[in-house]
Protein backbone atom coordinates (compact mmCIF):
# COMPACT_ATOMS: atom_id res chain seq x y z
CA UNK A 1 0.00 0.00 0.00
CA UNK A 2 2.78 2.37 0.85
CA UNK A 3 4.19 1.65 -2.64
CA UNK A 4 0.98 2.92 -4.24
CA UNK A 5 1.09 6.04 -2.08
CA UNK A 6 4.61 6.88 -3.23
CA UNK A 7 3.57 6.32 -6.82
CA UNK A 8 0.72 8.82 -6.55
CA UNK A 9 3.03 11.38 -4.97
CA UNK A 10 5.58 10.84 -7.72
CA UNK A 11 2.89 11.38 -10.38
CA UNK A 12 1.68 14.52 -8.66
CA UNK A 13 5.25 15.77 -8.44
CA UNK A 14 5.75 15.16 -12.14
CA UNK A 15 2.58 17.10 -12.95
CA UNK A 16 3.66 20.01 -10.80
CA UNK A 17 6.99 20.03 -12.60
CA UNK A 18 5.20 19.89 -15.94
CA UNK A 19 3.20 22.95 -14.98
CA UNK A 20 6.40 24.82 -14.11
CA UNK A 21 8.59 23.80 -17.02
CA UNK A 22 7.62 25.30 -20.37
CA UNK A 23 8.32 23.42 -23.59
CA UNK A 24 10.59 26.21 -24.79
CA UNK A 25 12.70 25.96 -21.65
CA UNK A 26 13.09 22.20 -22.07
CA UNK A 27 14.15 22.66 -25.68
CA UNK A 28 16.62 25.42 -24.80
CA UNK A 29 18.18 23.44 -21.94
CA UNK A 30 18.75 20.34 -24.09
CA UNK A 31 19.99 22.52 -26.93
CA UNK A 32 22.62 23.99 -24.59
CA UNK A 33 23.62 20.52 -23.36
CA UNK A 34 23.79 19.34 -26.99
CA UNK A 35 26.12 22.23 -27.81
CA UNK A 36 28.55 22.16 -24.88
CA UNK A 37 28.81 18.46 -23.95
CA UNK A 38 32.27 17.77 -25.38
CA UNK A 39 33.69 14.44 -24.31
CA UNK A 40 30.51 12.74 -23.08
CA UNK A 41 26.98 13.86 -22.32
CA UNK A 42 26.16 12.29 -18.93
CA UNK A 43 28.16 14.65 -16.64
CA UNK A 44 26.70 17.68 -18.45
CA UNK A 45 23.16 16.27 -18.10
CA UNK A 46 23.65 15.85 -14.37
CA UNK A 47 25.17 19.30 -13.95
CA UNK A 48 22.47 21.16 -15.90
CA UNK A 49 19.32 19.16 -15.03
CA UNK A 50 20.01 18.26 -11.39
CA UNK A 51 22.44 20.87 -10.05
CA UNK A 52 21.40 24.00 -11.98
CA UNK A 53 17.76 23.52 -12.94
CA UNK A 54 16.63 21.21 -10.10
CA UNK A 55 14.29 19.47 -12.55
CA UNK A 56 15.34 16.11 -11.10
CA UNK A 57 16.73 14.82 -7.83
CA UNK A 58 20.01 12.91 -7.89
CA UNK A 59 18.10 9.71 -7.12
CA UNK A 60 15.69 10.26 -10.03
CA UNK A 61 18.62 11.02 -12.32
CA UNK A 62 20.38 7.74 -11.47
CA UNK A 63 17.12 5.84 -11.87
CA UNK A 64 16.47 7.30 -15.34
CA UNK A 65 20.10 6.72 -16.32
CA UNK A 66 19.85 3.03 -15.42
CA UNK A 67 16.73 2.71 -17.61
CA UNK A 68 18.62 4.48 -20.43
CA UNK A 69 21.49 2.03 -20.18
CA UNK A 70 19.28 -1.08 -20.24
CA UNK A 71 17.41 -0.08 -23.39
CA UNK A 72 18.68 0.17 -26.96
CA UNK A 73 19.61 3.73 -27.91
CA UNK A 74 22.34 6.11 -26.82
CA UNK A 75 22.37 7.25 -23.20
CA UNK A 76 22.20 10.87 -24.34
CA UNK A 77 19.06 10.53 -26.45
CA UNK A 78 17.34 8.07 -24.09
CA UNK A 79 17.91 10.51 -21.21
CA UNK A 80 16.49 13.37 -23.31
CA UNK A 81 13.37 11.26 -23.97
CA UNK A 82 12.91 10.19 -20.34
CA UNK A 83 13.56 13.61 -18.79
CA UNK A 84 11.46 15.38 -21.42
CA UNK A 85 8.67 12.87 -20.80
CA UNK A 86 8.84 13.39 -17.05
CA UNK A 87 8.79 17.20 -17.34
CA UNK A 88 6.15 17.60 -20.02
CA UNK A 89 4.93 14.35 -21.58
CA UNK A 90 5.29 13.45 -25.25
CA UNK A 91 5.97 17.00 -26.43
CA UNK A 92 8.67 17.38 -23.79
CA UNK A 93 10.32 14.18 -25.01
CA UNK A 94 10.24 15.37 -28.64
CA UNK A 95 11.79 18.78 -27.93
CA UNK A 96 14.33 17.15 -25.59
CA UNK A 97 15.73 14.81 -28.23
CA UNK A 98 15.56 17.50 -30.93
CA UNK A 99 17.50 19.93 -28.77
CA UNK A 100 20.23 17.52 -27.75
CA UNK A 101 20.74 16.26 -31.34
CA UNK A 102 20.62 19.56 -33.23
CA UNK A 103 24.06 21.13 -32.54
CA UNK A 104 26.11 17.94 -33.00
CA UNK A 105 24.28 16.86 -36.15
CA UNK A 106 24.68 20.27 -37.81
CA UNK A 107 28.37 20.29 -36.86
CA UNK A 108 28.94 16.78 -38.26
CA UNK A 109 27.02 17.70 -41.42
CA UNK A 110 29.57 20.47 -42.02
CA UNK A 111 32.49 18.24 -40.98
CA UNK A 112 31.31 15.63 -43.50
CA UNK A 113 31.37 18.17 -46.33
CA UNK A 114 34.81 19.49 -45.37
CA UNK A 115 36.17 15.96 -44.89
CA UNK A 116 34.99 14.87 -48.32
CA UNK A 117 36.81 17.70 -50.06
CA UNK A 118 39.93 17.99 -47.87
CA UNK A 119 40.17 14.63 -46.07
CA UNK A 120 43.05 13.41 -48.21
CA UNK A 121 45.39 16.34 -47.47
CA UNK A 122 48.58 15.20 -45.76
CA UNK A 123 47.88 17.09 -42.51
CA UNK A 124 44.32 15.78 -42.41
CA UNK A 125 45.49 12.19 -42.90
CA UNK A 126 47.97 12.61 -40.07
CA UNK A 127 45.42 14.16 -37.74
CA UNK A 128 42.77 11.54 -38.55
CA UNK A 129 45.26 8.74 -37.88
CA UNK A 130 45.88 10.15 -34.38
CA UNK A 131 42.19 10.80 -33.74
CA UNK A 132 41.21 7.23 -34.70
CA UNK A 133 43.89 5.70 -32.46
CA UNK A 134 42.79 7.92 -29.58
CA UNK A 135 39.16 6.87 -30.14
CA UNK A 136 40.21 3.23 -29.63
CA UNK A 137 41.72 4.15 -26.26
CA UNK A 138 38.57 6.11 -25.37
CA UNK A 139 36.22 3.18 -26.06
CA UNK A 140 38.54 0.78 -24.19
CA UNK A 141 38.47 3.03 -21.12
CA UNK A 142 34.65 3.01 -21.25
CA UNK A 143 34.72 -0.80 -21.37
CA UNK A 144 37.04 -0.98 -18.33
CA UNK A 145 35.04 1.55 -16.30
CA UNK A 146 31.68 -0.07 -17.08
CA UNK A 147 33.07 -3.52 -16.23
CA UNK A 148 34.35 -2.32 -12.86
CA UNK A 149 31.00 -0.74 -12.06
CA UNK A 150 28.50 -3.29 -13.27
CA UNK A 151 30.06 -6.75 -13.45
CA UNK A 152 29.84 -8.56 -10.13
CA UNK A 153 30.13 -12.27 -10.86
CA UNK A 154 32.73 -14.37 -12.62
CA UNK A 155 29.94 -15.63 -14.90
CA UNK A 156 29.48 -12.10 -16.19
CA UNK A 157 32.98 -12.09 -17.67
CA UNK A 158 32.12 -15.35 -19.44
CA UNK A 159 29.09 -13.70 -21.07
CA UNK A 160 31.23 -10.69 -21.99
CA UNK A 161 33.82 -12.97 -23.64
CA UNK A 162 31.11 -15.01 -25.41
CA UNK A 163 29.66 -11.83 -26.90
CA UNK A 164 33.06 -10.67 -28.19
CA UNK A 165 33.82 -14.12 -29.66
CA UNK A 166 30.41 -14.33 -31.35
CA UNK A 167 30.76 -10.94 -33.02
CA UNK A 168 34.49 -10.69 -33.79
CA UNK A 169 35.57 -14.30 -34.36
CA UNK A 170 32.42 -16.12 -35.46
CA UNK A 171 31.15 -13.00 -37.25
CA UNK A 172 27.62 -13.55 -36.02
CA UNK A 173 25.40 -10.54 -36.49
CA UNK A 174 25.31 -8.21 -33.48
CA UNK A 175 21.58 -8.86 -33.20
CA UNK A 176 22.06 -12.65 -32.90
CA UNK A 177 24.79 -12.21 -30.30
CA UNK A 178 22.66 -9.74 -28.37
CA UNK A 179 19.57 -11.98 -28.32
CA UNK A 180 21.44 -15.30 -27.90
CA UNK A 181 23.96 -14.42 -25.22
CA UNK A 182 21.55 -11.89 -23.71
CA UNK A 183 18.93 -14.58 -23.16
CA UNK A 184 21.48 -16.90 -21.54
CA UNK A 185 22.74 -14.11 -19.28
CA UNK A 186 19.25 -13.03 -18.21
CA UNK A 187 18.36 -16.67 -17.39
CA UNK A 188 21.64 -16.96 -15.44
CA UNK A 189 20.55 -13.96 -13.37
CA UNK A 190 16.95 -15.24 -13.11
CA UNK A 191 15.05 -14.38 -9.94
CA UNK A 192 15.19 -16.99 -7.20
CA UNK A 193 12.01 -19.02 -6.71
CA UNK A 194 10.87 -17.34 -3.50
CA UNK A 195 10.47 -14.11 -5.40
CA UNK A 196 8.48 -15.84 -8.11
CA UNK A 197 5.90 -17.10 -5.60
CA UNK A 198 5.12 -13.55 -4.61
CA UNK A 199 3.99 -12.85 -8.14
CA UNK A 200 0.20 -12.64 -8.58
CA UNK B 1 18.52 8.75 -54.46
CA UNK B 2 17.22 5.23 -55.01
CA UNK B 3 19.34 4.28 -52.01
CA UNK B 4 17.11 6.20 -49.59
CA UNK B 5 14.90 3.22 -48.64
CA UNK B 6 18.02 1.12 -48.00
CA UNK B 7 19.48 3.99 -45.95
CA UNK B 8 16.37 4.08 -43.75
CA UNK B 9 16.29 0.28 -43.38
CA UNK B 10 19.96 -0.01 -42.44
CA UNK B 11 19.97 2.76 -39.84
CA UNK B 12 16.64 1.76 -38.30
CA UNK B 13 18.10 -1.73 -37.85
CA UNK B 14 21.40 -0.39 -36.44
CA UNK B 15 19.37 1.72 -34.03
CA UNK B 16 18.10 -1.39 -32.22
CA UNK B 17 21.65 -2.73 -31.75
CA UNK B 18 22.92 0.27 -29.77
CA UNK B 19 22.58 -1.44 -26.38
CA UNK B 20 25.23 -0.02 -24.07
CA UNK B 21 26.38 2.61 -26.58
CA UNK B 22 26.74 3.48 -30.23
CA UNK B 23 29.93 1.42 -30.50
CA UNK B 24 27.86 -1.76 -30.04
CA UNK B 25 26.43 -1.25 -33.53
CA UNK B 26 29.83 -0.53 -35.12
CA UNK B 27 30.69 -4.04 -36.47
CA UNK B 28 27.27 -4.31 -38.13
CA UNK B 29 27.51 -0.73 -39.39
CA UNK B 30 30.83 -1.55 -41.04
CA UNK B 31 29.38 -4.66 -42.71
CA UNK B 32 26.26 -2.90 -43.97
CA UNK B 33 27.56 0.52 -45.01
CA UNK B 34 31.02 -0.48 -46.27
CA UNK B 35 30.78 -4.11 -47.49
CA UNK B 36 27.13 -4.53 -48.50
CA UNK B 37 26.08 -1.08 -49.77
CA UNK B 38 29.52 0.50 -50.38
CA UNK B 39 28.31 3.93 -49.32
CA UNK B 40 31.80 4.72 -48.00
CA UNK B 41 35.21 3.09 -47.56
CA UNK B 42 36.47 1.45 -44.41
CA UNK B 43 39.01 4.25 -43.67
CA UNK B 44 36.26 6.85 -44.19
CA UNK B 45 34.05 5.08 -41.65
CA UNK B 46 36.90 4.96 -39.11
CA UNK B 47 37.61 8.66 -39.67
CA UNK B 48 33.97 9.71 -39.35
CA UNK B 49 33.47 7.66 -36.18
CA UNK B 50 36.64 9.04 -34.60
CA UNK B 51 36.04 12.67 -35.53
CA UNK B 52 32.47 12.20 -34.28
CA UNK B 53 33.87 11.65 -30.79
CA UNK B 54 35.00 15.29 -30.85
CA UNK B 55 31.51 16.65 -31.51
CA UNK B 56 29.26 17.61 -28.58
CA UNK B 57 25.96 15.84 -27.99
CA UNK B 58 25.14 12.17 -28.65
CA UNK B 59 28.36 10.53 -29.90
CA UNK B 60 26.97 8.92 -33.07
CA UNK B 61 26.33 12.07 -35.11
CA UNK B 62 28.86 10.66 -37.58
CA UNK B 63 25.84 8.98 -39.24
CA UNK B 64 24.80 12.41 -40.59
CA UNK B 65 27.61 12.66 -43.19
CA UNK B 66 26.84 9.10 -44.39
CA UNK B 67 23.22 10.12 -44.99
CA UNK B 68 24.36 13.32 -46.71
CA UNK B 69 26.82 11.53 -49.01
CA UNK B 70 24.22 8.96 -50.04
CA UNK B 71 21.14 11.17 -50.36
CA UNK B 72 22.01 14.82 -49.76
CA UNK B 73 20.50 16.86 -46.89
CA UNK B 74 17.31 14.78 -47.15
CA UNK B 75 19.40 11.63 -46.68
CA UNK B 76 21.01 13.20 -43.59
CA UNK B 77 17.62 13.97 -42.05
CA UNK B 78 16.21 10.54 -42.89
CA UNK B 79 19.23 8.82 -41.34
CA UNK B 80 18.74 10.81 -38.12
CA UNK B 81 15.05 9.87 -37.95
CA UNK B 82 15.76 6.21 -38.79
CA UNK B 83 18.60 5.94 -36.25
CA UNK B 84 16.98 7.78 -33.33
CA UNK B 85 13.26 7.25 -34.02
CA UNK B 86 12.79 3.56 -33.15
CA UNK B 87 14.75 3.67 -29.88
CA UNK B 88 13.12 6.98 -28.93
CA UNK B 89 9.64 5.46 -29.27
CA UNK B 90 10.74 2.33 -27.40
CA UNK B 91 12.29 4.34 -24.56
CA UNK B 92 9.22 6.56 -24.36
CA UNK B 93 6.91 3.53 -24.15
CA UNK B 94 9.04 1.57 -21.67
CA UNK B 95 9.91 4.63 -19.57
CA UNK B 96 6.25 5.03 -18.65
CA UNK B 97 6.01 1.75 -16.79
CA UNK B 98 9.62 0.69 -16.09
CA UNK B 99 9.67 2.51 -12.75
CA UNK B 100 6.43 0.76 -11.84
CA UNK B 101 8.13 -2.59 -12.46
CA UNK B 102 10.44 -2.01 -9.51
CA UNK B 103 9.02 -5.05 -7.70
CA UNK B 104 9.03 -7.31 -10.78
CA UNK B 105 11.92 -9.73 -10.08
CA UNK B 106 12.83 -10.18 -13.77
CA UNK B 107 13.57 -6.47 -14.07
CA UNK B 108 16.77 -6.94 -12.05
CA UNK B 109 17.55 -10.12 -14.01
CA UNK B 110 17.28 -8.24 -17.30
CA UNK B 111 19.48 -5.39 -16.07
CA UNK B 112 22.11 -7.75 -14.63
CA UNK B 113 22.02 -10.03 -17.68
CA UNK B 114 22.27 -7.26 -20.26
CA UNK B 115 25.20 -5.54 -18.53
CA UNK B 116 27.94 -8.05 -19.56
CA UNK B 117 26.45 -8.48 -23.04
CA UNK B 118 26.31 -4.74 -23.70
CA UNK B 119 29.89 -4.30 -22.47
CA UNK B 120 30.89 -7.25 -24.71
CA UNK B 121 29.27 -5.54 -27.69
CA UNK B 122 31.23 -2.35 -26.93
CA UNK B 123 34.47 -4.34 -26.75
CA UNK B 124 33.68 -6.20 -29.98
CA UNK B 125 33.02 -2.86 -31.67
CA UNK B 126 36.27 -1.53 -30.27
CA UNK B 127 38.21 -4.48 -31.75
CA UNK B 128 36.60 -3.89 -35.14
CA UNK B 129 37.61 -0.22 -34.94
CA UNK B 130 41.11 -1.08 -33.73
CA UNK B 131 41.72 -3.41 -36.69
CA UNK B 132 41.55 -0.35 -38.96
CA UNK B 133 42.82 2.33 -36.59
CA UNK B 134 45.77 0.74 -34.80
CA UNK B 135 48.73 -0.19 -36.96
CA UNK B 136 52.35 0.18 -35.99
CA UNK B 137 53.96 1.50 -32.85
CA UNK B 138 52.76 5.10 -33.00
CA UNK B 139 49.01 4.43 -33.20
CA UNK B 140 49.28 1.67 -30.58
CA UNK B 141 51.09 4.11 -28.27
CA UNK B 142 48.40 6.77 -28.75
CA UNK B 143 45.61 4.27 -27.99
CA UNK B 144 47.38 2.89 -24.93
CA UNK B 145 48.27 6.39 -23.72
CA UNK B 146 44.68 7.61 -23.97
CA UNK B 147 43.41 4.49 -22.17
CA UNK B 148 45.88 4.86 -19.28
CA UNK B 149 45.32 8.61 -18.86
CA UNK B 150 41.52 8.18 -18.83
CA UNK B 151 41.73 5.42 -16.22
CA UNK B 152 44.02 7.49 -13.98
CA UNK B 153 42.57 11.01 -14.29
CA UNK B 154 39.28 12.84 -14.82
CA UNK B 155 40.45 14.76 -17.87
CA UNK B 156 37.85 15.52 -20.58
CA UNK B 157 38.16 12.71 -23.19
CA UNK B 158 37.60 15.15 -26.08
CA UNK B 159 40.89 16.88 -25.15
CA UNK B 160 42.76 13.58 -25.47
CA UNK B 161 41.21 12.83 -28.86
CA UNK B 162 42.31 16.32 -29.90
CA UNK B 163 45.77 15.50 -28.51
CA UNK B 164 45.81 12.41 -30.73
CA UNK B 165 45.19 14.65 -33.73
CA UNK B 166 48.08 16.93 -32.76
CA UNK B 167 50.48 13.98 -32.36
CA UNK B 168 49.30 12.63 -35.71
CA UNK B 169 50.07 15.92 -37.46
CA UNK B 170 53.40 16.49 -35.66
CA UNK B 171 54.64 12.99 -36.54
CA UNK B 172 54.13 13.55 -40.26
CA UNK B 173 57.73 14.38 -41.00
Amino acid sequence: MSEAGTEVQFEAGAEAAAARVAIGEIFLEFLIIGAISFGGVVPYLRDRLVARRHWLSDKEFVELLSISQSLPGLNATNMAILVGQKLSGALGAVVGILGICLPGSVLMFIVGIVYRSHGDHAWATGALKGVAAAAVGLVLSTVVQLSKRSLEQRGDYLFLALTVLAVDLMHLSVLLALVGVGLLAVLWHRPIDTNMEEQP
Amino acid sequence: MSDLPALIRVFAYLSLLTVGGGMAAYPEMKTLTVDVHQWLTSPQLVHLYSVGQLAPGPNMMMIVPIGDWVGGPLGAILVLIAFFGPTAVLTFAVGRFWTKLETWPWRTSIQQGLAPVSIGLLLAGCFTLAKSAVFGLETAAIAAGVLLILLQTKINPALLVLGGAVIGVLSLE
